[in-house]
């Protein structure tokens, strides 16, 4: 007892000079699209409940490795710091998610930073998403109201769809679920699960689905729903827990109606 | 209106899944029936394949009810093993291994079945009972029949889970979920089924 309490007070007598708790990050860097990855160790001051994005901004503040040499800040992207916007979706000691709801003390340290290599990599933790824009075009992710004279409201949506359309509507495009994705890869043209379940909410929506066939059309298409593996990563990865492989069967659902329709009456 | 988009890579994908179930999936379970009569005697199996090999138009239902489909879903399978990425070491969900587990067993069916037509219909030997237990009276044969057996009802069960989703008939997570052990259910009587038949193979007429 005795002895226990004197090596503490030894600890704490000689502790001074590492008395602040530090944070280990390892993050994979990139300096341009075009150049090879390399990974930096950074060692910031620990701040009770900060986030990965608090992390970053150290290392903005002070852009010191952990050998103390002077480096380029890392560069990374962020918007809301809420989980609603998507920008800081990167991936965090291996698992894609919004850097902003990552909470150092939930982390295992060293934190590993890496940017979402599914993407092209524009520098650092930073990524080129267009993928996924050019995915929603695709699909006609969007409810067409504009005309030359006032349409008048829309038809009313029910209640019952209403409550499970908002859950699809709360996708932000972050990216995690194309990132975890087999099948998104170099050999496929895979759209991606969000795109999917896009195309869901908007064939649910009473004016959207004006435009469902479309959509399926589009499905049908290079890259579309039969992409699907079922290997259900998305729905495990994505932040906003939206029934993701839920949408993907429904909309094979209505792809087969579809096809089988549509072929029929050809 | 929707523009004309190829929808060839979508349809040969449903076929792809099609062909995985109602004509040779269908076979599967009639083969591995038949095979079990080796359980209950050589002269039952016998009398099996004797029916069967006098079976009407039997050269026309074998090229276009298992030969053909059994290829394209065989070499097509080849494809999508391909063209599929395989990252269960970073995400080690039950259904991603599952993902991996399907492509790999598809692969190894794809091999065993070659090499199984190969000793078996195409060998030119009568299908008797006496042939095949030639066949098992090699160690090595019989552990590539188990195992070959184990991949081909793994990859059927597994592959009847994800033929639901793709023809969009279980939508919900659980609706999925209860099919997912349906079907490893399948998985485990059918591959039950195989086993004892190849063993049954091994006892003296």
């Amino acid at each position: 007892m005795t002895e226990a309490t004197a090596t503490r007070t030894d600890a704490q007598a000689t502790a001074p000079a590492k008395q602040t708790k530090k944070v280990h990050l390892i993050i994979e860097r990139q300096d341009n699209p075009n150049s090879q990855p390399y990974t930096e160790e950074f060692l910031v001051d620990y701040v009770p409940g900060m986030n990965v994005i608090a992390c970053l901004m150290a290392i903005q503040r002070n852009p010191v490795n952990k050998d103390g040499k002077p480096v380029a800040p890392v560069a990374w992207e962020m918007n809301c710091l809420e989980e609603v916007c998507g920008a800081c979706m990167m991936v965090i000691n291996g698992k894609p998610r919004q850097a902003c709801s990552a909470i150092v003390d939930k982390l295992q340290q060293p934190i590993r930073l890496k940017p979402a290599r599914t993407f092209p990599v524009v520098r650092d933790l930073v990524v080129d998403r267009s993928r996924m824009f050019e995915a929603l075009k695709k699909i006609k992710a969007w409810i067409p109201i504009d005309g030359t004279y006032d349409l008048g409201p829309g038809p009313r949506m029910p209640e019952r769809d209403r409550q499970w359309a908002y859950e699809l509507s709360r996708c932000f495009t972050c990216g995690a679920c194309v990132e975890a994705c087999p099948n998104v890869n170099e050999r496929s043209s895979y759209i991606g699960p969000f795109a999917i379940s896009q195309a869901r909410l908007f064939n649910a929506h009473p004016t959207g689905a004006m435009h469902r066939e479309e959509r399926l059309e589009a499905l049908m298409g290079e890259g579309g729903i039969h992409e699907c593996g079922n290997s259900q990563n998305c729905v495990q990865v994505c932040p906003k827990g939206i029934p993701l492989t839920t949408s993907i069967a429904a909309m094979n659902r209505q792809v087969t109606y579809y096809a089988l329709g549509s072929w029929l009456k050809k | 209106m929707a523009q004309a988009q190829s929808h060839s890579e979508f349809v040969l994908r449903r076929l792809h899944t099609l062909a995985g179930v109602v004509p040779v999936g269908l076979f599967l379970l009639e083969h591995l029936f038949t095979n079990a009569m080796a359980t209950t005697g050589a002269a039952s199996f016998n009398s099996a394949v004797d029916t069967i090999q006098h079976i009407p138009f039997l050269h026309f239902i074998e090229f276009f009810f298992i030969f053909l489909p059994l290829t394209y879903h065989g070499v097509y399978g080849l494809y999508v093993a391909f063209t599929s990425g395989y990252n269960a070491g970073q995400y080690s969900w039950g259904r991603n291994v599952l993902f991996v587990l399907q492509r790999v067993t598809g692969v190894i069916t794809f091999v065993f079945i070659i090499y199984h037509l190969w000793t078996t219909r195409f060998s030119g030997r009568a299908p008797t009972f006496d042939m095949v237990h030639q066949l098992m009276s090699n160690p090595a044969y019989l552990w590539f029949m188990v195992i070959g057996v184990v991949a081909a009802t793994f990859h059927f069960a597994n592959g009847l889970w994800s033929f639901c989703i793709h023809w969009g008939i279980t939508v919900g997570q659980r609706a999925q979920r209860v099919t997912a052990y349906v079907t490893m259910v399948i998985f485990v009587v059918l591959a039950a089924v195989g086993i004892e038949a190849i063993f049954a193979f091994t006892r003296a007429a």
